[in-house]
């Protein structure tokens, strides 16, 4: 086994082949129940969405009125199967009484973690690009290296790079805080509450219509991030996840 | 070795998935695990009370109204006498009012129209997901439980309604917070005509706040009670007794 290396403490740099820290107890208990919570929101949302499967914009939205997505002719009018909703016969109110539970433990684990994120200076240190990683020129390399399946690695591997840093500021920033108050926007006791909130979106219909949105972009996100995984070493990866330890792909040959 | 472990991490990864759809369904049949999620509406219920207090949900000008409203629930009602009380543009109606009140009350559509009005056009959401805009007049809710006069054990206002399920009459209920919001009327019109069948003629109620299935239609009678333990099926309407829907619709 090769020697265990905390950056933190280490005087001598981590290098390839090295299990470094990578992920805090706090990041990976997230990380796990935000999973498992968002995969339940997203079936009984699907079972939501099949008792009326028509998206609108603006403040109101019926049958009689133009819709921007209608997949009333799918599937009879259930687009989404049973495998993959909850419960898998079909019951808006079950679905509800699980996505109405669920959504109390996502906005409240999410509102925790962005605290934490923030105060502990994680969120600045490890997610926020750098001026240098932002230039196209810089991220094209980045785009070009990942298309090509050229990860970082050794020293490289110990930070996220620019795309690893924008698709998880875009979850944790825009998509899931945006699922929460699109939720929020449909409430007829947060409009009265909150009357802001459904102005932000443009209606109550337009917050219905991006809370699809945003649900099928993190759909999209845990795609890219599972293929991600099982390219980088999924083995590592799940270790780093779970235990927190992650050993440093080695140096490239041709890599200086 | 690694092949191996691949397919361990493939098969552990397909058990879980079939895992967790069966687990669902299995959870979902649980009443400990129901009772658990159901325990939501409570914190929902508390937690908007306190962020709405008594703000009035969103009124619409005449302009942002659906150009069509949607009849949704019972378009019709079967009953006899509503029929020929229908027939008769609802000369020899009456609301009831009674259950824990000090003086039970009968209000002829007439007397219903004689009392101040309230005009609102609110936004109309239903638990499935679609919304309709439109104009809504009747006297409020609050000045009529008052005349009543509640006794000191009410704590329930309860619907009833002249439409059926099958055998079952379809019933709703809101708290008193909810009875003396302002926006809480007995819609007779809407849309500047009197209610239309489909609509719920003669009366119906307007929860803004809350969902469609609260808004009860074809009011008969209003029963003011202490619990809604003991009345159909105890959870307070007929949504919510036959499908498990929350009783507090806020969201």
């Amino acid at each position: 086994m090769t020697q265990q290396t905390d950056p933190a403490e280490s005087p001598a740099p981590p290098t390839g082949g090295d299990l470094v820290r990578r992920h805090g107890l706090v990041t990976r208990v997230w990380h796990w129940l935000n999973a498992l919570v968002v995969v339940i929101m997203l079936m009984s949302g699907l079972m939501i969405f099949n008792a009326h499967p028509r998206l609108y914009w603006g403040h109101y939205g019926a049958n009689a009125d133009p819709a921007w997505l209608d997949l009333e002719k799918v599937n009879r009018g259930i687009p989404f199967p049973g495998w993959i909703t909850i419960p898998s016969d079909y019951s808006l109110a079950d679905a509800r009484l699980w996505h109405l539970a669920f959504a109390w433990l996502l906005a409240t684990a999410l509102i925790g973690y962005l605290l934490w994120a923030l105060l502990s200076g994680r969120l600045r240190r490890e997610l926020a690009p750098r001026l240098a990683e932002l230039a196209p020129r810089h991220v094209w390399h980045d785009i070009r290296q990942h298309a090509r399946l050229r990860f970082p690695t050794g020293a490289a591997a110990l930070r996220y790079n620019v795309l690893q840093k924008l698709a998880y500021s875009a979850v944790l920033l825009v998509l899931l805080p945006g699922i929460v108050l699109t939720g929020l926007g449909m409430s007829p006791g947060m409009d009265a509450a909150w009357p802001w909130l459904v102005d932000l979106f443009g209606g109550r219909q337009s917050a219905r219509s991006l809370h699809f949105l945003c649900a099928f972009a993190l759909v999209g996100f845990f795609v890219v991030h599972i293929a991600m995984v099982v390219l980088a070493g999924p083995l590592n990866e799940l270790r780093a996840i779970i235990t927190g330890w992650y050993r440093l792909p080695p140096e490239r040959e041709d890599q200086p | 070795m690694t092949l191996s472990r691949r397919k361990l991490i493939g098969i552990g990864a397909a058990g879980a998935g079939g895992l967790l759809l069966g687990g669902c369904d299995r959870l979902n049949d649980s009443p400990g695990f129901r009772q658990g999620l159901a325990s939501a509406e409570g914190l929902t219920l508390r937690a908007q009370r306190l962020l709405m207090g008594d703000a009035l949900a969103r009124e619409f000008s005449e302009r942002e109204m659906s150009p069509s409203f949607r009849v949704n629930g019972n378009a019709r009602v079967e009953d006899s006498g509503y029929r020929r009380a229908l027939a008769s543009g609802f000369a020899g109606w009456t609301l009831k009012v009674d259950g824990l009140v000090q003086r039970p009350l009968a209000f002829s559509l007439e007397a219903l129209k004689a009392l101040p009005q309230r005009r609102q056009i609110t936004r109309h959401d239903c638990v499935e997901g679609w919304s309709a805009i439109g104009q809504w007049q009747g006297p409020q809710l609050g000045p009529i439980l008052a005349a009543a006069g509640l006794l000191p054990d009410a704590r329930y206002v309860v619907f009833h309604c002249a439409d059926r399920f099958g055998e079952t009459p379809y019933y709703e209920s809101i708290d008193l917070i909810d009875a003396f919001h302002p926006q809480t009327i007995l819609a007779w019109a809407m849309n500047g005509a009197p209610l239309s069948e489909g609509h719920g003629a003669p009366l119906r109620l307007r929860v803004e706040r809350q969902l469609g299935y609260k808004q009860a239609k074809f009011v008969m009678r209003i029963e003011l009670r202490a619990t809604l333990a003991g009345l159909y099926g105890g959870k307070g309407g007929y949504w919510e007794d036959h499908s498990g829907y929350q009783w507090y619709a806020g969201i």
